[in-house]
């Protein structure tokens, strides 16, 4: 636990050094700049809405990294999954009759766009099991394949006429806001949260959970033990890609009550940041998410002074470092060991 | 319909197609390159990126000098893989996630720059003289040349050697006294100078340099390198499938056949999972690729 504190707060401290230079580069001062990301996030209750508005998709995509790291797999197709999971929770909720009861609307929605996640995820699992093909180029594939489909589908049939959006969702489906002087922040955050409690419990308490993480740690050996390796792959992508495809409840349950195309992109890639710095466990990624979540609001409260994709060039920093001091950390720590 | 196969068989459809290759064809060779010493290149997207926005940058200062682009955009793929290597090879860091992270550094740096250079979210200014015809651009001469000696130089040479020693078996490699991370170092270095030459070739063709340009080309040239089963000439040959897929998507665009557009854009990703489904497998990665080494 300290080694992880140490370790992610050497990134932090990289990331916040890089981040500097570039501020200074555009003739700023880092310090007012960085001034200003906190009080417009942290400052106010505004600001605090915002950043659990934000926080919120990216809890449930560092899930769906995190959830195939445990198994070994690498999923960097989330931006896809949750595309598609948005969207199909938007044509769910547009063809929902006005009579349904308020909360199995909202559970129709929601699973609409799991599943969708999860076929889309679960059929670079398929390639992988049955054809050896990685993961992530085919995860990477389907983003592009998934992003022409929603346009395709969109154009032809649901999008509502000169625009790239589809007809607004059932008023029943909507989600209720939870205050902070009129943010964005929704009760899909319980969502989130209750998923990542889900995603703890699987992996800690459950038979299936241990298999899976077998599975993870040494594929042979699980394999050896019995552990059907092939329908662990597959049944790790099919989980993380719902989770990216429960995103739609943020964004559009509970924010603009339709899909929109583009709506929620970037949220799958920083995921992977999500994952990477809390470490693949349920209670980290909450952590990140809500450190994510204030980068991501707050830089675009610094947009006036300072390009918005300075935020993106942090988080690669952050990945990046946290790659090779944990490296670095865990050798030391392992020959410390074998001195002793 | 015959009007389209007639198109397939032009010379400006050979042309096309040509262009169109190039870059997954230099990115490819330099993956090759990269992998056979046993580093995989996830990087090589952000590596064309950096590449084409190099040449940008390099040919708007001189008014269109190829001579700079090319100076540049090598230089700046070349930057973008020593710091990939810096993180997989000096400090072991996985490298898929290593390679993911240098391509969200690319996307995020490459739009800052545009800001901050030329106050545009989107694109470059125009550069004069560049876009024009294919068989006079001199980098298109280099990169065939190129392609040749990759070529002979990987399998005909000391280095060539050393560099599929380490990446087959890294500790033989070191017991017979080859220093493996250094050899992996300039493996890495020359696959940067190449997929960057192949950004140099995205401006070259266009013009100026657009916002996300690459376009997943990195991760195509990756699964044209696996299909080529790891060999240069056979990753330019699947680069060139590749390239050719394109091509007829464009052409489809401007026939309608009834397949909606939005769907035909796919087609190279499709093609691209299709043949890694079908060709892994049946070729032999490198042996130790992935696995970092540590001399202790």
């Amino acid at each position: 636990m300290k080694r992880e504190a140490v370790t992610i707060g050497i990134a932090l401290f990289v990331a916040a050094l890089a981040g500097s230079l570039l501020i200074w580069f555009v003739g700023k001062s880092p310090l007012d700049v960085y001034a200003l990301l906190l009080t417009s996030t942290w400052g106010t209750s505004y600001g605090i809405g915002q950043v659990l508005f934000k926080a919120t998709p990216l809890i449930l995509t560092g899930l769906s990294v995190a959830v195939a790291f445990k198994v070994g797999l690498f999923n960097i197709g989330a931006e896809g999954q949750l595309a598609i999971g948005s969207f199909a929770t938007g044509l769910c909720g547009a063809a929902l009759p006005a009579a349904l009861p308020g909360p199995l609307a909202v559970a129709l929605c929601v699973l609409a766009g799991m599943l969708a996640g999860a076929a889309l995820a679960g059929l670079a699992g398929v390639l992988k099991t049955r054809y050896g093909a990685h993961e992530v180029i085919n995860t990477i594939m389907l983003n592009f394949v998934a992003s022409a489909v929603i346009l395709w589908a969109g154009n032809a049939h649901f999008f509502v006429r000169y625009t790239t959006h589809t007809a607004t969702i059932s008023d029943n489906a909507t989600l209720h806001h939870l205050g902070f002087a009129g943010s964005e922040a929704n009760t899909s955050l319980v969502l989130a949260l209750g998923l990542a409690a889900a995603v703890a419990y699987f992996f800690h308490r459950t038979r299936r959970g241990f298999e899976w993480r077998a599975v993870g740690h040494n594929p042979r050996a699980a394999q050896n033990a019995g552990v059907r390796i092939g329908s662990a792959v597959i049944g790790a992508m099919a989980v993380s890609g719902a989770l990216a495809g429960a995103v739609g409840a943020n964004y559009v349950l509970g924010y603009k009550s339709y899909y929109e195309r583009g709506i929620g992109s970037g949220v799958g890639v920083m995921g992977i940041a999500v994952a990477l710095l809390g470490r693949n466990h349920p209670a980290g990624i909450v952590a990140a998410a809500l450190l994510l979540g204030t980068l991501s609001h707050g830089g675009l409260a610094v947009a006036e002074q300072v390009p918005k994709d300075l935020v993106q060039i942090l988080q690669a920093i952050i990945i990046l470092t946290v790659a090779c001091v944990s490296v670095v950390r865990a050798r030391r720590a392992h020959s410390a060991g074998a001195a002793a | 319909m015959t009007e389209l196969l007639l198109s397939l068989v032009s010379l400006t459809f050979v042309m096309q197609v040509l262009r169109i290759t190039m870059p997954y064809a230099l990115a490819a060779i330099g993956g090759v390159v990269s992998e056979r010493s046993g580093v995989t290149n996830i990087a090589l997207e952000g590596i064309l990126l950096m590449g084409a926005f190099g040449a940008a940058v390099g040919a708007y200062d001189t008014d269109g000098s190829v001579v700079v682009a090319v100076g540049y955009g090598v230089a700046a793929g070349m930057v973008t893989a020593a710091l990939y290597a810096v993180a997989v090879v000096t400090f072991q860091a996985d490298q898929i996630v290593s390679g993911v992270a240098i391509n969200m550094l690319a996307y995020g740096v490459t739009p800052y720059l545009l800001k901050v250079f030329y106050n545009s979210s989107s694109n470059s200014p125009k550069i004069k003289g560049f876009g024009g015809k294919l068989f006079s651009n001199p980098v298109f001469w280099l990169a065939l040349a190129l392609m040749v000696v990759v070529q002979l130089v990987v399998t005909r040479t000391r280095w060539g050697l050393r560099v599929r020693a380490v990446g087959d078996n890294p500790e033989a490699a070191h017991t017979l006294g080859v220093s493996v991370n250094a050899i992996r170092w300039q493996a890495v270095l020359a696959s940067g100078a190449l997929a960057g030459l192949g950004g140099v070739w995205l401006v070259l063709s266009g013009s100026s340099f657009v916002a996300e340009m690459s376009a997943g080309r990195g991760y195509i040239a990756l699964a044209a390198v696996i299909m080529g089963s790891w060999r240069p000439v056979w990753a330019c040959a699947a680069s060139l499938l590749f390239g050719f897929a394109e091509a007829v998507e464009n052409n489809l665009q401007t026939y309608h056949l009834g397949i909606p557009n939005e769907l035909i854009q796919t087609f190279p990703y499709v093609l691209t999972m299709v043949t890694l489904a079908g060709f892994i497998g049946r070729s032999r990665a490198p042996g130790a690729l992935g696995r970092p080494f540590s001399a202790r």
